[in-house]
């Protein structure tokens, strides 16, 4: 899968502007930091709704992106958590590595 | 990037997502508009009530309050009903979304939102609101508030339907020669302030104006929304009307300028009303004896020597501190059966 679509990425340059994006990129890595550790505790406390919540916005954020593989797999983890199940296994896991690999390439970006 | 062709709008974005309220913040900035934000349904619904926005982006899953809790709240505000709301969602809440703009929201764009939706779509709304603004500021100038609504809401459909309401007529007593004693443009100037007055004291009352011919105008209260107290209100706004007048009197006397007197009748009822006249040119009207009956007690102001005449049924619902003398019974030109005539003095 497509890690980054830059179709979707340099539209959101060209609506937003090239100099706001660096400011819309440091809020989605912050944020995408904090809804990962969400979905880690509340996994661990099985607090499903909270999980759902994090893994709802990471799927949104990186779509806005275009960093399609994140946002897929976050979605998947948004669907079980719909289904109140949080048997993720390595899922999260998954989740992480993905967003590493989207960050480098969007700091290379910037 | 921002668009030549509008004024910049006042934009409302509600989304709980920081990355979303930025994104779509500074794509509407970069088309023109002023941008403001939100951070949950609750938030946003107090500031939709203090602030005026011309449009409001609103996301439907939200702690706190959600967007279909905020949706529902602006619907049933008869203040906040008229601000189009564009609900922003993402793929899979497609049925939530269906469910919103069945409710009454003016359009919906999925998240990410592409930038050419979304001047496409916030445009088109903009637009529309502007026509609809345009309609109620018409409408307003022949009705109160809520009647003006109801008229967006339903729509026009010509036809007619059986009311009970109130009919009140007003005449300005000899007008014609007053009209031959000055410049026409005096006595243009003199109907506007006075159609100014008679205006107010329909509408505060609740009443709609359905027709002006020359110096005389026909007003209905209770349709086409219904008040059970209709019979009052149409007897209130009488009153106001001369308590107006009088204050208008004695400043053309202190002008030297001619006073005006009027007659006024009110009858109460079962009547046909409805808009009338093609589709390109209607009218609200009412038609029927009741209304017939209130042409002939207002003209019989001349002779009774009263300005404020009602019939038996308006009487009979007024509340017990006006102060009403019984005329007894008048046989009108062109009816049968007497008929009870009251004057109303005071309240």
């Amino acid at each position: 899968m497509t890690i980054l679509d830059m179709n979707v990425f340099n539209n959101l340059k060209d609506s937003t502007g090239a100099d706001f994006i660096l400011e819309l990129l440091s809020a989605f890595f912050e944020d995408a930091e904090n809804q990962m550790e969400q979905m880690r505790t509340s996994m661990a406390t099985q607090d499903v709704e909270t999980f759902r919540r994090a893994a709802h916005s990471l799927k949104s954020n990186a779509a806005t992106f275009g960093a399609m593989e994140l946002s897929s797999l976050a979605r998947e983890l948004e669907t079980m958590a719909r289904n109140e199940n949080l048997e993720a296994g390595n899922r999260l896991e998954d989740l992480k590595d993905a967003f590493e690999k989207v960050k480098i390439m969007l700091n290379e970006l910037r | 990037m921002s668009n030549p062709s509008s004024e910049p709008a006042r934009l409302l974005v509600v989304d709980d997502n920081r990355v979303n309220r930025m994104t779509l913040s500074r794509s509407l900035e970069n088309q023109g508009h002023v941008v403001e934000t939100a951070e949950n349904g609750q938030e946003g619904l107090e500031k939709i009530h203090t602030g005026t926005f011309d449009l409001v982006l609103l996301d439907i899953e939200m702690p706190i309050m959600n967007g279909f809790q905020v949706l529902e709240a602006c619907l049933n505000d008869i203040n906040l009903r008229q601000i189009p709301i564009i609900m922003t969602s993402a793929m899979e809440e497609l049925d939530a979304v269906v469910k919103c703009v069945e409710l009454g929201a003016e359009d919906y764009l999925t998240k990410p939102v592409n930038p050419i939706l979304l001047r496409a779509r916030v445009n088109a709304s903009l637009e529309k609101k502007r026509l609809r603004d345009e309609q109620r500021k018409l409408f307003r100038t022949f009705a109160t508030k809520e009647v003006a609504e109801e008229l967006l809401r339903t729509g026009f459909s010509l036809g007619g339907q059986m009311v009970t309401a109130s009919v009140l007529v007003a005449d300005i007593r000899s007008f014609t020669s007053i009209a031959e004693n000055q410049t026409p443009s005096d006595s243009i100037e003199l109907l506007n302030q006075y159609f100014s007055m008679m205006f107010d004291a329909v509408t505060q009352n609740g009443g709609i104006i359905n027709q002006i011919v020359g110096d005389g105008l026909l007003a209905v209260f209770g349709a086409p929304i219904f008040h059970e107290d209709h019979r009052e209100r149409a007897v209130k706004a009488a009153l106001q009307m001369l308590e107006q007048l009088k204050l208008f009197n004695e400043n053309q006397i202190a002008n030297n300028k001619t006073p005006i007197r009027i007659g006024i009748g009110i009858t109460s009822g079962k009547m046909v009303a409805g808009y009338t006249g093609t589709q390109n040119r209607a009218i609200y009207t009412c038609i029927g004896d009741t209304v017939n009956l209130a042409d002939r007690i207002e003209e019989y102001t001349k002779e009774a020597l009263r300005p404020l005449l009602v019939d038996q049924y308006t009487r009979e619902g007024l509340p017990e501190q006006y102060k009403v003398e019984d005329l007894g019974k008048i046989i009108f030109k062109g009816k049968n059966q007497a008929v009870n005539v009251f004057a109303i003095t005071d309240s």
